[in-house]
């Protein structure tokens, strides 16, 4: 089934320079198999075209259930020569957690309380 | 085993200080790293400096020792912080004035040699292109509007500062969590090529540089947010750290917030590029090898972190004038609150282009709709809104051209779409930045640094 990604992980962004970083963390190591599967690259090269001029970087890290993901060429140029009120890139993670992937019904956060 | 406590002081210049006290006072701690630059607050004390030669320092690090240094002094606390900004012995003195005045004694080192704003043409001249980290560009494009420039200096000066008996330590441009790392190193004995117990202490004072965001503040997610306990007390992170590089993280006791696996990790990554080559000027850390331990009760054990050897460059930062942003910002109520919102937008282009004004860049943003989540809002409800605001700005190399844009709003007031709310007043033109991130070799900074104890 499609899922967004708030349903089953969570997220925080900042900025160095001209690149947004995020963290994109699952809360168990069911979702972090699916998230290390399906939140590849491509697809987040897609899912933020509208901002990120640059690569996508993308960092597995088993031991934290994450993934490291930066947006090189995402802020204007720099929170401070950016027009945008999120000049500091805070909500990029919101952003990423719009994002809908493939994901099995069974993941612990998705099965009825 | 041997061990220090560290407490987070402030995350940015601006931040409270008042969850410090309950660090302080309950959570046994020695010292408290207190960071107060962002990469853009030396922007904010360049622009201080050249109005008054003895600014130039974060201000907010006097108020804050002023408050808390007689619960310190008490429990036999001491401080390590930033604050010196681009005057460290600026700072000096005008924490040394306020303590005279209070009858306190105390020893206070300055550590300085960070600034190279005066040395570029010297670093070139030396072999050091300080070209642009990312994107290889010559700063020769940028030298003549320069505003600063500062290398990031790592944790030995400020552990040589405490051997010399130092109870608070100023510093000016220092890597965030060398803050913590200092102090660190100096009380565990730890030798300056012991990669994995350095390495240990830089993953603590990475976790310990954003003050409430190591503790449950800003915890992003949907939902989970809203379990935090107590935010309006939210302690802040207090670390205790052992002889072999592992750590305890947890907060003062009565104190809100969390600390738990959960809220460390989004820490732990943040603003962190190649997790496996997060680089100090000390050590380079490699987080893949990191493992926490939930104890619950606020408490995660930490050990495991990944140590290779120090940079032979130093990262600087300088920031350089890159034109004017003028701004502008309108709202309306329903009905039709969006589309009058773009109505104006298209009202304000026009009268834009027939001024004939110079302008490079115009960002439209929906206040309400799309102010921060841009391309990513969901256009659903855009139609339904309650009310919304536009801001709209402009990037332009001419001042009175960003100062007049703000000018041009106030006047839709009456004669623009109807249902208007907040206008509070125009918005002067903003100075923009860049930012000219760049490497140095070490020695050539090294070489500068120095550092004064003095007692008041």
């Amino acid at each position: 089934m499609r899922v967004p990604l708030w349903k089953i992980a969570h997220a925080r962004s900042g900025d160095k320079a001209d690149r947004a970083d995020i963290g994109l963390f699952a809360y168990d190591a069911e979702t972090y198999a699916v998230l290390k599967r399906e939140v590849t690259r491509e697809r987040l090269a897609a899912h933020f075209a509208a901002i990120a001029r640059g690569p996508v970087e993308l960092w597995p890290l088993d031991n934290l259930l994450a993934l490291k993901i930066v947006l090189n060429g995402a802020l204007q140029g720099g929170a401070a020569r950016s027009l945008r009120m999120d000049n500091l890139g805070k909500n990029v993670a919101a952003a990423l957690l719009r994002m809908e992937i493939e994901a099995p019904e069974t993941l612990p956060r998705l099965r009825a309380p | 085993m041997k061990s220090v406590r560290v407490g987070a002081g402030l995350g940015f210049y601006g931040d409270s200080w008042r969850p410090v006290r309950a660090s302080i006072e309950r959570g046994g701690v020695k010292y408290i790293a207190s960071d107060h630059l962002s990469e853009l607050t030396l922007a904010i004390l360049q622009k201080d400096r050249q109005k008054d030669a003895a600014a130039g320092y974060a201000r907010d690090g006097v108020p804050m020792l002023a408050e808390l240094w007689p619960f310190a002094a008490k429990h036999g606390v001491k401080f390590v912080l930033n604050a010196g900004g681009l005057n460290p012995q600026g700072a000096r003195e005008a924490i040394a004035r306020a303590f005279r005045d209070k009858g306190w004694k105390a020893r206070i080192a300055t550590v300085t040699g960070d600034s190279v704003a005066e040395r570029i043409d010297e670093l070139r001249a030396a072999g050091e292109p300080l070209a642009h980290m990312d994107t290889g560009a010559d700063i020769a494009a940028v030298r003549e509007r320069l505003l600063f420039a500062s290398a990031y200096l790592g944790a030995q000066p400020i552990a040589a500062a405490l051997a010399q008996g130092a109870d608070i330590v100023l510093t000016g441009r220092v890597a965030d969590a060398a803050l913590s790392l200092g102090p660190i190193a100096h009380e565990l004995g730890w030798k300056w090529d012991q990669w994995e117990r350095l390495a240990g202490g830089l993953t603590v004072g990475h976790l310990l540089e954003c003050s409430g965001q190591g503790s449950g503040g800003n915890f992003g997610s949907a939902g989970e947010w809203a379990q935090i306990p107590d935010y309006a007390h939210l302690g802040y992170p207090v670390a205790e750290v052992y002889e072999d590089g592992s750590a305890l993280v947890t907060k003062p006791p009565g104190t809100g917030g969390r600390v738990s696996f959960d809220t460390l990790r989004q820490q732990l990554l943040y603003e962190v590029h190649d997790p496996h080559a997060y680089v100090s000027p000390d050590v380079v850390l490699d987080m893949g090898s990191l493992r926490f331990d939930d104890q619950g009760g606020d408490r995660v054990g930490i050990r495991g972190a990944g140590g290779a050897a120090r940079p032979a460059k130093l990262k600087i930062v300088a920031g350089y004038h890159d034109g004017w942003m003028g701004q502008g910002i309108i709202g309306f109520a329903w009905p039709e609150a969006y589309a009058k919102c773009e109505k104006s937008a298209e009202i304000i282009r026009t009268l834009v282009a027939e001024r004939g004004w110079p302008v490079e860049d115009i960002e439209v943003e929906y206040i309400g709709y799309n102010s921060l989540l841009g391309a990513h809002a969901d256009p659903a409800f855009r139609d339904q809104l309650n009310e919304c605001f536009l801001r709209m700005t402009i990037r332009t190399q001419d001042r009175r051209v960003a100062d007049a844009y703000g000018r041009l709003f106030p006047w839709l007031g009456l004669s623009g779409p109807p249902y208007i709310g907040s206008m509070k007043g125009v918005q002067p033109a903003k100075e923009l930045l860049g930012i000219w991130p760049t490497l140095v070799k070490r020695e050539l900074i090294e070489s500068k640094v120095r550092i004064e104890v003095e007692s008041v």
